[in-house]
This record gives structure tokens, sequence and C-alpha cells, in this order.
């Protein structure tokens, strides 16, 4: 199975790469997945009093496409708000990657690795978790 | 040097030129089928295949009589295995096998049980090899047949045959071994291993796809098997089918150039396979799985802690290699084989496959290494297990979320 050329670029040249401060008070940290499973994705946001993320970072333990899912990610996560952000669905990430069935999961993992995030930071700045549907992977 | 660089060679190995040259003939001229009685055709392919069977007995110790050629060794696996059962089942239907025993194996064990067979599965030990004693407490007066296979495919350790076989035969059972993996690598004697039936196949040994053999012994004890296709009555009743005369001309050439070029050629490839493993073993919190005493010349099976293994190899980009991920099988499970190490589910992801061959330079392990090491690294930077583990973390605390 060959790899569609947006997930080799992502691949190649991750973008945002990088660990934020999980301790400072503006960033929302999501750590999904499993090591026994074969993926595990962290994904970071930080986000100004606006409610606008200003900044993403990531580190993924994966497969090509769960590297190049979350990189793509962190590169839409930057400049929207938190309500855009919760909007983003993982058939975009599908879509935009030409990701195959078989690695649809990835895909799934990075929108989990989004809502957990932005949960991290909900529940770090005093709001209630958001209730997230159990996704299926 | 050119790129990728193939190092699959568990999977499949290249044809020698030396082997294609003996087979061109019988796809043209050549043509006849082996079994035409009453013509120079029939003669002629007959002789290409009479020839062939003499060169793979030569490899084996064995005599002619004792090869019956067949598709490959999935095949020569389901007549040893199927035929045995049937052709025995008056003296019992006990089955003994182990975990890491290549599909073919396995999946014809299952088969079989749903059809009467009793299949113990016995597990290895840390290292792959079986426990001796865990095998002869598991035989019984009903024991038919012991099917333990020669050398892994995945980790390449070879089982303690001889003893294996001894302990089959002590308890009035047959041995029989895929030896896919072994035969044309290391030495392998039916006699001075003891062993009953024999798989294996000629494009694991520069030969081509779509041919292989199944030995069967004939004096001490001899063997029967039931046939498992019905038709013509061709190897000695016990696999029907026209003569695939090209392939079996190649199988007998590729033999023939492994028992004169073994000895020279392990040497060679357990000089480059130690050379690539002190290389890569020098990164932190990497493995080698399997045996490293017991072991064929040409496999190397690594763990790199902290990185996927589907992940890595699209970084080792110009090498052909294989992992024991999840991702790169359709089951989305991990190797059974690394698991059945006992190996956690974490390292068996991480695991990369080298395998060596004939056509394999120096050059080329040395690129292999860098290319790895590059790999390996550039994974790291982006595996937050890595960063956890740098921290003092203990990931084994963490609660993953199960998915």
């Amino acid at each position: 199975m060959a790899y569609s050329e947006k997930v080799i670029d992502h691949y190649t040249n991750p973008r945002n790469v990088g660990t934020l401060n999980k301790d400072n008070k503006n960033v929302g940290t999501g750590l999904v997945g499993a090591p026994e499973c074969g993926d595990v994705m962290r994904l970071q946001i930080e986000v100004n009093d606006d409610n606008v993320i200003t900044d993403a970072k990531f580190k993924t333990f994966g497969c090509g496409s769960a590297i190049a899912s979350s990189s793509l990610a962190t590169e839409w996560l930057k400049g929207k708000s938190i309500d855009e952000a919760l909007a983003i669905d993982n058939m975009d990430l599908v879509e935009e990657l030409a990701l195959p069935p078989v690695k649809i999961h990835c895909s799934v993992l990075a929108e989990d690795a989004i809502k957990s995030a932005i949960n991290d930071y909900r529940v770090k700045n005093g709001l209630e978790a958001l209730e997230l549907p159990k996704s299926h992977h | 040097m050119e790129l990728p660089i193939y190092l699959d060679n568990n999977a499949t190995t290249p044809l020698d030129p030396r082997v294609l040259e003996a087979m061109l003939p019988y796809f043209t001229n050549k043509f006849g089928n082996a079994a035409s009685r009453n013509h120079a055709f029939g003669w002629v392919a007959e002789e290409g295949v009479d020839y062939a069977r003499e060169q793979v007995a030569k490899l084996i110790g064995c005599t002619e009589k004792e090869i019956i050629f067949t598709s490959g060794a999935t095949e020569a696996d389901n007549l040893a295995i199927k035929g045995v059962f049937e052709m025995y089942a008056d003296k019992g239907n006990h089955i003994i096998t182990a975990t890491t025993e290549h599909k073919a194996v396995l999946d014809t064990c299952k088969h079989l049980e749903k059809q009467g067979a009793k299949v113990t599965y016995l597990n290895v030990k840390e290292d792959g090899l079986i426990d001796l004693a865990e095998l002869e407490a598991a035989m019984t007066p009903e024991t038919i047949l012991v099917t333990i296979m020669y050398g892994n495919n995945e980790i390449g350790v070879i089982q303690p045959i001889k003893e294996i076989s001894a302990i089959a035969h002590k308890h009035g059972a047959l041995f029989f071994t895929d030896a896919t993996q072994a035969v044309g690598k290391i030495p392998v004697d039916v006699n001075a291993d003891g062993i009953d039936l024999m798989a294996f196949s000629a494009h694991k040994m520069y030969g081509p796809k779509g041919v292989g053999a199944l030995y069967v012994r004939r004096k001490n004890p001899r063997v029967k098997v039931t046939s498992q296709m019905d038709g013509g009555g061709h190897e000695r009743g016990m696999r029907s089918g026209t003569l695939n005369v090209p392939g079996i001309v190649g199988l007998g050439k590729a033999c023939e150039l492994c028992r004169l070029e073994m000895d020279e050629e392990a040497k060679r490839l357990s000089g480059l396979r130690d050379k690539l493993e002190s290389a890569l073993t020098v990164l932190e919190e990497s493995y080698v799985n399997g045996n490293v005493q017991h072991r064929l010349p040409h496999v190397a099976n690594i763990s790199f802690k902290y990185v996927e293994g589907e992940g890595l190899m699209m970084a080792m980009k110009d090498l052909a290699v294989s992992s024991g991920s999840a991702c790169t099988s359709a089951s989305l499970e991990p190797s059974y084989v690394l698991k059945s190490l006992g190996l956690s589910d974490d390292l068996a992801h991480s695991s990369i496959r080298f395998g060596l061959g004939r056509f394999t330079t120096e050059e080329e392990v040395d690129y292999a290494i860098e290319n790895t090491k590059k790999a390996v690294n550039h994974l790291r930077d982006l595996s937050p297990l890595w960063e956890m583990f740098k921290e003092g973390i203990d990931l084994s605390k963490i609660e993953w979320a199960e998915h």
C-alpha cells in the first residue's frame, strides 16, 4: 500500500513537533492511544485570553498515517477558536490526507487528541469537561 | 550500489541467474509432460525431473524416491499433516505443535481439530525454543505426529531437532518439520536429524516461486501420507497433478548451489548479520529477539523501543525489511511469534526483521546501519514515549486509553 503524497510530506517534514509546558494554565494537553495498540499521540494547545489557539505542538508514536494526522491537526488548530477546533472532524483529516480505510483509526485518534487537549485546558481554567462521544476504533 | 536495498530474504529470495539458466530450456524446446512415457518430449522432461530429484535428495541426505514435489511449502505442510492424520487415524488422533509455527502449520492443525484431532500447542521459552521436558510431558499413546519447525521465519531460532525427533520416536510418533527457512541455509540431514517428513520451498533458496517439496521417509520407518488431491496419481500417488518441470529443475539447481556454497555463505552472512546487529544495538533501548546461539546465519530481529515499526520502516525508505508491527498486518495484531516469546505488545510493535541473503553486500549492510540509526533517532524525536522515558516516567504506571 503506497502512502499519499500528503502523508509522506507530513511524515518527512512534520509540522509543530515539540512540547509545551503542560503545567502552564493556558496549555491544554491530550495524550491518547496506548503503546500496546501501536499508537500514542500527545497533542498540546496554547490558548490566549480570547479563546484562540495561538500555538499547537505534537509528538506521536505510531505509523506514518498517525504521525501525518497529528501533524496536520496541529497545523489546522493554530489560529482557530476553541469552538472551531471542536468542530474538526476526523473525516476532514481522512479526506485531506487521502487515508485508506485501514488507517481511519489514525484520524480518529487525532480528533480524540484535539478534544482531550481542549478538555484539559477547560478543566485547568475552572470549566466543566465536555462530554465526549466515545469513539470507536 | 542500487537503492532500495533488499533485506527481506526470509519473505522470498531473488532467483539466482544460474538457476534461471537451468530452467529456461524447460519452458521452450523441452516443454514435454514428464508423465508422457511414449515419446522423446516426455523422456526429456522426465530426465530433467529425475536429475532435479537427485540434486534435492543430495542436499538433505535422502534418496530420490523420498522426494514429493509440490507447489511450495504450504502445500507440503498441508499434505504432511493432513496426510498423516488420515493415514494413521487407527493409531491415534493427537498432534503436537508449537505456538510459533508458520500459519500453514497452525491453520492446518486448527482445520484438523474440527475433524476430531486433538492438538497440543507448546509454548516456547523467552528465547523462542521449545522446552523439551514439556514436549515429553505432552506425548500420549494417541500422539501420531510431532510437528515443529526447523528454523523460525521471524526470529531465525533453530529448534533442537535431533532431541525433538528422539522424543517423538521414543513414544512411537512421527516427526515432521517445516524446514522452509533452514534447508539450503544450514546443513540439514534427514537421517542425522531423525526427520520422517520435511517441507521446504524453492523461493527461499534462490529458486523460483511456486515449487517446493515434501520429504517422506521410506525406510525405518516407511512413512505414508494420504494424498490430498485426486488425479493422475503422480509422485507415487501422493500428489497428483502434472509436474511443474521448469520449477522442479529450478529447485534442483537451487539445491545444488546451496549444497556447494552453503559453508562459505553461512560464514559470510553471519559475519554481516553480527556487524549489523552490534552496530544497531549500540542504540539505547534496542533488543535482539530470540536465542542468539541457536539461529540461522542470515536473520536479525531487533526491537527499537518507543518507536513503532511501520512508522520506522517508512523512514527506512531505501531498505526493504519487515516488521512485527500490527500496522503491517491485515489483522492489526502484532506478531504472534514475538508475543509467544513473552514480548510485550509495544516491543512487538517496535520490531524490525532484517533478512540478509546471497546477494547482500557489505556496502549494503553499512548503508542499512546508517539508514536505520537515522530513522530510529528521527522517530524517537517524534515519540512522546521516548520523551517520557527520558524524563524517567514509568510508562507502565500510566493509565492508557485502550482503543
